[in-house]
């Protein structure tokens, strides 16, 4: 589903990503973990099309970015930290001006839908200034998967977010990925992405330094096989 | 029960290429503009306090007889589009900026001309309002008549050729730390030919100049909106990628 091969990203002279080669089979949850500064935000970024790559391949559904880049957006969905949705329209209102640009049939029963699954059913005729940090995490997933993409990027989604409103985000993100969805996520917490990835990638010094399956991991903890990775 | 789900998909998929949805995507960005907008009034209330405050600082600076003011009018009025109209392209592409929604527009699979496009027409139309509240404003502050059908010809051009090179650039500078004062930076040189030609065809509709002699500036303002919307449609995808 995704496939990046020697992966480099320059901004200037300082090279954030340098040769990452990095695969993702449909139906994946990745979780992509590194400290601050490795490059995940970068990577997620260039998987988006909202950054060009500097050298290196990136093939995504089948679509080589940056040349394809308009078949690639058709089938993702983006979430990042910042909630991507307008404070002066209404849940609905913004979900219907993402409903246009996605050129998405069967607008109002799809709105609907994305809005009874993220549970803001109830708030759809209020504006998104006027709702919690975690209200608008929850609306902006909505707005990844209105147009019903094969693979969602999330890229540190519990940032800002309280106890309450990441458990809330665990069970809506655990929605979006049951529906056979491929996803990469970007995190700093790994409990999080213990509970909800399949396959764990560490990013650091600007190359995945490893890679390992739920199933691999379960001889060693998550905490153990990430510190392994930094210090390799 | 799964050929149902997959063909609900994969219709949902179809829908979303990008053949086709091109004006959709441009209606959807002035509709979403325009909507925001009537609901805060930041932009549009920034825009007009501050022209008709600088109207104001002309008439009161400039005390001037009938005649010298109808030579004064066009750079008066073209002064205070300009400075407003910074101030509305900057705010404009700032709330795009601010809560990541420029990510958002540019994730829709549509070519990314058309929320160039989008912006151009809705701080256009910011621009046009504010336009036509400022101008009896004028005209009873100047005693001068602006209601003249050439006239609002040339501010229109000269309005689109504005916010067709002032789109591009606040698209720029919106993503540096200084774009409030990027922007007047990078637009006022680059923008200086549209606002030569809209004072010289201004000024000779106010004083009642040959029509041949105006020409010239409304031909020059014609192919300078061409030149900027063309310029601006090769290379917005550039600007907004990183």
């Amino acid at each position: 589903m995704i496939t990046v091969k020697k992966l480099v990203k320059r901004f200037g002279l300082k090279t954030v990503l340098r040769g990452v080669d990095f695969e993702v089979q449909p139906g994946e949850f990745v979780a992509l973990l590194g400290p601050n500064g490795a490059g995940k935000t970068t990577f997620l970024r260039i998987l988006a099309s909202l950054s060009r790559p500097s050298l290196g391949q990136v093939n995504i559904a089948g679509y080589q970015l940056p040349s394809q880049a308009a078949q690639v957006r058709a089938r993702l969905g983006v979430v990042s930290h910042l909630p991507l949705l307008y404070g002066d329209l209404t849940a609905e209102e913004n979900l219907r001006f993402y409903a246009r640009m996605y050129n998405i049939a069967n607008v109002e029963e799809r709105i609907a839908e994305v809005l009874e699954m993220v549970g803001l059913n109830a708030r759809r005729r209020d504006l998104v200034r006027t709702f919690s940090r975690g209200m608008q995490q929850r609306l902006a997933i909505g707005r990844a998967v209105l147009h019903d993409p094969d693979i969602v990027l999330f890229d540190e989604p519990y940032t800002g977010l309280d106890q309450d409103a990441s458990s809330m985000l665990d069970e809506v993100l655990k929605t979006v990925a049951a529906k056979g969805r491929t996803v990469v996520m970007t995190s700093h917490d790994l409990a999080r992405a213990e509970d909800l990835a399949t396959r764990f990638d560490i990013l650091s010094r600007g190359v995945i330094s490893a890679s390992a399956s739920r199933k691999e991991l379960k001889k060693t903890n998550l905490l153990a096989f990430y510190k392994q990775a930094l210090a390799g | 029960m799964i050929n149902k789900a997959t063909e609900i998909k994969s219709a949902r998929i179809k829908s979303t290429q990008p053949k086709g949805s091109f004006i959709k995507a441009v209606a959807a960005v002035v509709w979403k503009d325009i909507r925001a907008e009537l609901r805060s009034r930041e932009l549009f209330s920034a825009m007009l306090v501050f022209s008709l405050l600088i109207i104001l600082i002309f008439n009161f600076a400039l005390e001037l007889d009938i005649k010298t003011r109808q030579s004064v009018t066009a750079g008066v009025l073209w002064a205070t589009f300009a400075f407003a109209g910074t101030l509305g392209l900057n705010r404009s592409m700032a709330i795009e900026k601010d809560r990541g929604c420029l990510d958002g527009l540019l994730l829709a699979p549509v070519d990314r001309s058309a929320i160039y496009f989008g912006k151009v027409i809705s701080n256009l139309a910011f621009m046009l309002i504010v336009e036509v509240i400022v101008l009896p404003v004028y005209s009873v502050l100047y005693s001068i008549n602006l209601f003249q059908p050439g006239l609002l010809l040339v501010i229109l051009l000269g309005s689109i050729g504005y916010t067709a090179v002032g789109t591009l650039l606040s698209a720029m500078s919106v993503q540096t730390r200084t774009r409030d004062i990027l922007l007047p930076i990078l637009l006022f040189p680059v923008v200086i030919p549209v606002l030569l030609a809209a004072v010289k065809a201004s000024s000779g509709f106010l004083t009642g100049a040959e029509l041949a002699d105006i020409l010239l500036p409304i031909n020059l303002l014609i192919a300078y909106d061409i030149i900027f919307i063309a310029v601006a449609f090769m290379v917005f995808d550039s600007v907004v990628e990183e």
